[in-house]
């Protein structure tokens, strides 16, 4: 039988892992990832981490099994019926089947003032974002991140690391509000305080001021905050632009049923894909898809089928970390029986929402001691039992003093 | 007074007989360095097999539906006859031989030479194939040889961290114990990985309680953090090893965040177990049948070697990996020719250089020797299938307890034309036989086993067996002269020992320079050993890894589900283990009063959540069912194992054989069962109702 030749466009997360996956079936496919940046496949959740000078820029590859992987090769067009893309040097390669790859694009909202890197206006969501955003702090003192979830608590963490005085300006109530609730928020404000990070929240409307470099950052109240430079950390959207052009179903993300397809021999995953109504962000979850992907592309389980992924969110900056899985805002409290344990003096928040003896949600900050344990009873679904205390609190064997840290 | 060595496993501690009215007085020997005088229960009571009455005193013949007692030569008779049937109608590939790593290296040495000149098959594979095959193939993959412990194990002692991988050896070597105590006494520090909080766990600094079957996920994880944290010794890599580079990117693919959802083992703890790794200058990585027994059994060790390697944790003294060998000569048994693929001295069955060598000291023609074939579990489900075995001879194994998915194994054998087994006692397969052959057992006879450190060691006949018993050489000595082998196969252990020894010259495992008589000088010798004056080999790899180009190799893997992973009609992990009472498949240590006594049994442990749930209690019975089979035991009820996962150990026949539930998975390089994980059901058992007898009854109006 002929190989199948599988063409992904992006070779970022998603697409490193469906060649690494259609390697590991070892079926009759013949991958080739088609990748814009100057780079093959590298974590891109660890950018913060090298930024922090953690991890080395030039050590994130991730593995691509037998896949060809062609870097600089941004793809400007495919053509669905033709089978066949258009790189931006004008050649055209042919195909058997078409993986949409593309990933996300930061959030770029209208602040006023000064716009892009060259002003010390940065985003942080490739290596080269992350080079020039470490070149500007050598020399910056100060930095404004504008957004608290995810990113840009890391971001302001690896920043106050390098040595800069840090403030996140905050759209929402309390930081992280898509994972966390209020105290668990406040729990995080404090260990971010800790590191000199000052936080800002409920700020809808921060305006950059300076000129052809950024100098500070206006506040609602009038206040004004100086900066040398500014990190926009305002979440991501689905890049759908070539499918949108290729005349695919596009809504917030490329629009994809539980085979990932979204056309015949095309199929879309990872942050550009949009399932059941949901576009997502983690790499988990591209993984997942690419996964399911990679066996029914394989045919190792030609009858896969992606039925969603569980919401499981992680942050490690340095000491401030935290878990969130399931639902677990305030809201979701409502009917549900909670379990809380707050711990100022030692910066932790813990909380348990239970509907009978079911994991509806959980968050841990501050000491994630418990986190292996709840993240498998969370996924696996299972009773509880007795002692649901035991998520949030390890037996004293297990307890550990952690004498380094990163 | 007789120096020898256990029966048991693979520690081979030092032992003194002394006669006594009955059997023989035991005692630990000082001397001995691993074990300096230390016996375990199961050692200090080895002799009780040598009473008359336990053992097998005759050789036994089926005639009908039962055995009866038979002369040797009409046993041997029926054995050569059949398997004379058996060739000539099937192809010689249809008489099989299945050997046992408990074999002396003498036997293991004839029984392959047996298989490949005297009945020309490539149906050869041991039970060793179950015990350390993934741990061998994934050492022979990074370090271009395998031996258990590149170092003696009283190194062990004087390292700066030990990550003990799925080994309890409180339980299964418990005289080893000692050198994880003086390792902490000498300011070292012990990590234990494992499902359950062992009694090994008990003695850790740090116990990582992974999901079964995500070891290699930990493993990954940890050298991730190696990385962020600087850990990497990048002189070492660059000057002592491939593959660095795509070992990286396995270790950026599983990103500590991830490994924690993957094996339930949290970040911080993951934190904190590289720390105590790399805050000394020395560590070590040893590994069991935990990660071993898996269907990535291979790809699990080769990630705890990757973080060896990329930690300069190898090929210097006190820092390596190591595999804690199983069975007795767990070692010695892989390295002479009983493995499907394997001629003795390590050589490969496929290399023709191994192969014109061994012919020559066989005195064949190469181009007669078989070519590799069947691996163990493949052997066995093979018997009586068209093209598959039809004769089988078992040496030294008991398949019907110890191989994985039983019942099936079991109804294999059954299919059998013929089935010889040589044994001591009258096991669950030797009841299934149609020829038993008595054969002696350690205390009996001499012959040569190697340690888990690769020490070559001497056991001693310390008492006459009875009459009627004959050791195995003598067995493959009678079948070969029956199959035309007039010479070529003696029974006398030395005589055999010498010829291995030119055997295996210049091979891998070199044992050439290595006599009865060093032995018992050196108190063993380590291999290898190419000359008569060469002092032996400790510590390997000091100098240069065994690939041609002197570099140890990556080996980059990926974590990837167990075969079988729990679904809502299975939603359990069951793993399988060891008890300190019993040994393997039980049929020595289940013929020990004292044993038996103090372990009459299987149960299912399981935690007191799950216990709560399904509303049972200590000592309730227990169903486990996967797609396998069923099996009822008692519950015993402890937090010192995982909420998701309940445990047996095997060592029991009949309806309380965890092994009617393991899975025959394979893994594709090693050919290693997943006997440590698979899925199942739990429930309260539901016993028949017991029928009340139709007597009379007295009925009070």
């Amino acid at each position: 039988m002929r190989s199948r030749r599988i063409a992904v466009v992006g070779a970022g997360m998603a697409g490193a892992r469906l060649a690494a996956q259609l390697h590991a079936h070892a079926g009759p496919t013949e991958t080739t990832l088609y990748g814009a940046e100057p780079q093959g496949p590298y974590n891109r959740t660890l950018l913060a981490d090298v930024l922090a000078g953690r991890h080395r820029a030039d050590a994130l590859a991730l593995p691509t099994g037998d896949a060809r992987v062609r870097t600089g090769a941004e793809v400007v067009a495919v053509d669905i019926r033709g089978r066949a893309l258009t790189l931006a040097d004008g050649s055209r390669e042919t195909y058997d089947e078409l993986v949409l790859a593309t990933g996300a694009e930061p959030v770029l909202p209208p602040l006023g003032g000064p716009v892009g890197p060259s002003a010390g206006v940065h985003t942080l969501r490739s290596l080269a974002d992350c080079a020039r955003l470490a070149r500007d702090a050598d020399t910056a003192a100060r930095a404004v991140v504008i957004g608290g979830g995810v990113l840009g608590i890391a971001t302001a963490r690896a920043l106050a690391a390098r040595g800069l005085t840090v403030r996140i300006v905050h759209r929402g109530p309390h930081l992280a509000e898509r994972h966390l609730d209020r105290l668990a928020g406040t729990a995080l404000r404090t260990a971010l305080d800790r590191l000199g990070v000052t936080v800002h929240t409920g700020e809808r409307a921060p305006v950059l001021e300076g000129g052809e470099r950024v100098t500070g950052v206006a506040l609602a109240d009038g206040r004004r905050t100086a900066a040398d430079l500014v990190v926009l950390a305002c979440g991501a959207r689905p890049r759908t632009g070539l499918a949108r052009a290729a005349g695919l179903a596009v809504r917030h993300g490329v629009m994809v049923d539980d085979t990932l397809a979204c056309a015949p021999h095309t199929y879309a995953i990872g942050d550009c894909a949009e399932h059941r109504g949901v576009p997502q962000g983690l790499a988990t979850t591209a993984w997942d898809q690419a996964d399911v992907l990679a066996a029914r592309l394989s045919r190792t389980g030609p009858g896969a089928r992606y039925t969603g992924s569980p919401a499981l969110a992680r942050l490690t900056a340095g000491p401030v970390e935290y878990a969130a899985f399931g639902s677990c805002d305030d809201a979701a409290e409502e009917g549900a029986d909670v379990l809380r344990i707050g711990d100022a003096t030692r910066g932790a928040y813990k909380k348990l929402v239970l509907r009978g003896d079911r994991i509806v949600g959980a968050i841990l900050v501050g000491d994630l001691a418990t986190a292996g344990g709840l993240a498998r009873a969370f996924l696996t679904g299972r009773p509880v039992g007795p002692d649901p205390l035991s998520l949030l609190v390890p037996p004293s064997s297990a307890r550990l003093p952690e004498e380094s840290r990163p | 007074m007789t120096d020898t060595h256990c029966p048991y496993c693979s520690l081979q501690c030092g032992m003194r007989l002394r006669p006594a009215e009955g059997v023989p007085e035991v005692t630990g020997r000082d001397e001995f360095p691993v074990n300096r005088g230390a016996l375990c229960g199961k050692g200090q009571t080895s002799a009780a097999l040598l009473a008359p009455g336990a053992r097998l005193t005759a050789p036994l013949v089926r005639d009908g539906d039962g055995l009866r007692e038979a002369s040797w030569e009409e046993a041997l008779d029926r054995v050569a006859a059949a398997m004379t049937a058996t060739a000539g109608a099937h192809g010689p590939d249809a008489v099989g031989v299945f050997g046992g790593g408990g074999l002396t290296n003498e036997k293991a040495y004839l029984l392959g030479k047996f298989a490949r000149v005297a009945l020309r098959t490539r149906s050869i594979d041991y039970n060793g194939r179950f015990c350390m095959s993934s741990a061998a193939a994934a050492s022979r993959a990074a370090f271009g040889l395998d031996r258990g412990l590149p170092f003696p194990l009283a190194d062990v002692a004087r390292t700066g961290c030990v990550i003990l991988v799925g080994a309890n050896p409180a339980e299964t070597m418990p005289p080893a114990v000692r050198y994880l105590r003086e390792l902490r006494e000498n300011g070292g520090t012990l990590v234990v990985v494992d499902p359950r909080r062992t009694r090994t766990a008990e003695l850790a600094d740090l116990h990582l309680q992974p999901v079964p079957g995500t070891d290699l996920a930990l493993a990954l994880g940890l050298l991730h953090l190696a990385v962020a944290e600087g850990h990497v010794d990048e002189a070492f890599v660059a000057a002592r090893t491939t593959g660095w580079a795509r070992a990286r990117a396995a270790a950026m693919a599983h990103w500590p965040e991830r490994v924690e959802a993957l094996t339930g083992v949290s970040v911080p703890q993951l934190r904190r177990a590289l720390d105590l790794f790399t805050r000394t200058p020395d560590g070590m990585v040893l590994t069991a049948r935990g990660p071993e027994q898996q269907s990535k059994g291979t790809a699990t060790v080769g990630a705890w070697i990757d973080l060896c390697l990329a930690t300069g944790r190898a090929g210097r003294p006190l820092s390596g990996y190591g595999c804690l060998t199983g069975q007795g000569n767990g070692q010695g048994g892989r390295e002479h020719g009983q493995k499907s693929d394997q001629l003795p001295g390590y050589r490969s069955l496929e290399d023709p250089e191994a192969r014109a060598n061994v012919a020559a000291v066989w005195g064949v023609d190469p181009g007669t020797l078989p070519r590799s074939g069947p691996s163990a579990y493949e052997l066995l489900d093979s018997l009586g299938r068209p093209g598959g075995v039809r004769t089988l001879l078992v040496m030294g194994s008991n398949p019907v307890v110890s191989a994985p998915d039983a019942s099936r194994v079991a109804r294999r054998l059954g299919a059998l034309d013929h089935l010889a087994v040589c044994d001591v006692v009258l096991s669950e397969t030797a009841l299934l036989a149609d020829v038993v052959l008595p054969v002696t057992q350690w205390a009996e006879e001499t012959g040569t086993l190697t340690s888990l450190e690769g020490r070559v060691l001497l056991r001693r006949a310390a008492v006459a067996p009875p009459p009627g018993v004959r050791g195995d050489l003598a067995v493959l000595h009678g079948l070969a002269r029956r199959l035309g082998h007039a010479t070529g196969f003696p029974d006398a252990p030395e005589e055999v020992f010498a010829e291995l020894r030119r055997a295996t010259a210049g091979a891998p495992a070199d044992y050439s320079g290595i006599s009865y008589d060093r032995i018992t000088a050196e108190d063993g010798v380590f291999w290898p050993c190419p000359a008569p004056d060469h002092p032996g080999t400790p510590r390997l790899f000091l100098d240069r890894f065994a690939h041609p180009d002197g570099r140890a190799r990556f080996a980059a893997p990926s974590h990837r589900p167990a075969a079988e992973e729990p679904d809502g009609a299975y939603p359990l992990h069951l793993t399988t283990g060891r008890t300190v009472t019993h040994y393997q498949s039980g049929a020595q240590t289940r013929r020990v009063a004292e044993l038996a006594a103090a372990a009459p049994g299987p149960y299912v442990e399981l935690h007191p959540a799950l216990a709560a749930g399904l509303g049972v209690g200590e000592g309730d019975l227990l169903t486990v069912t996967s797609r396998r089979g069923a099996v009822t035991a008692p519950a015993r009820v402890t937090p010192a194992i995982r909420s998701d996962t309940v445990f047996m150990p095997f060592h029991w026949p009949g309806e309380g054989r965890a092994n009617l539930l393991t899975n025959p998975a394979l893994d594709p390089v090693s050919r290693m069962p997943e006997f440590k994980v698979c899925a199942v059901r739990v429930e309260k058992a539901v016993l028949p109702r017991v029928r009340v007898p139709d007597a009379p009854v007295a009925v009070t109006a």
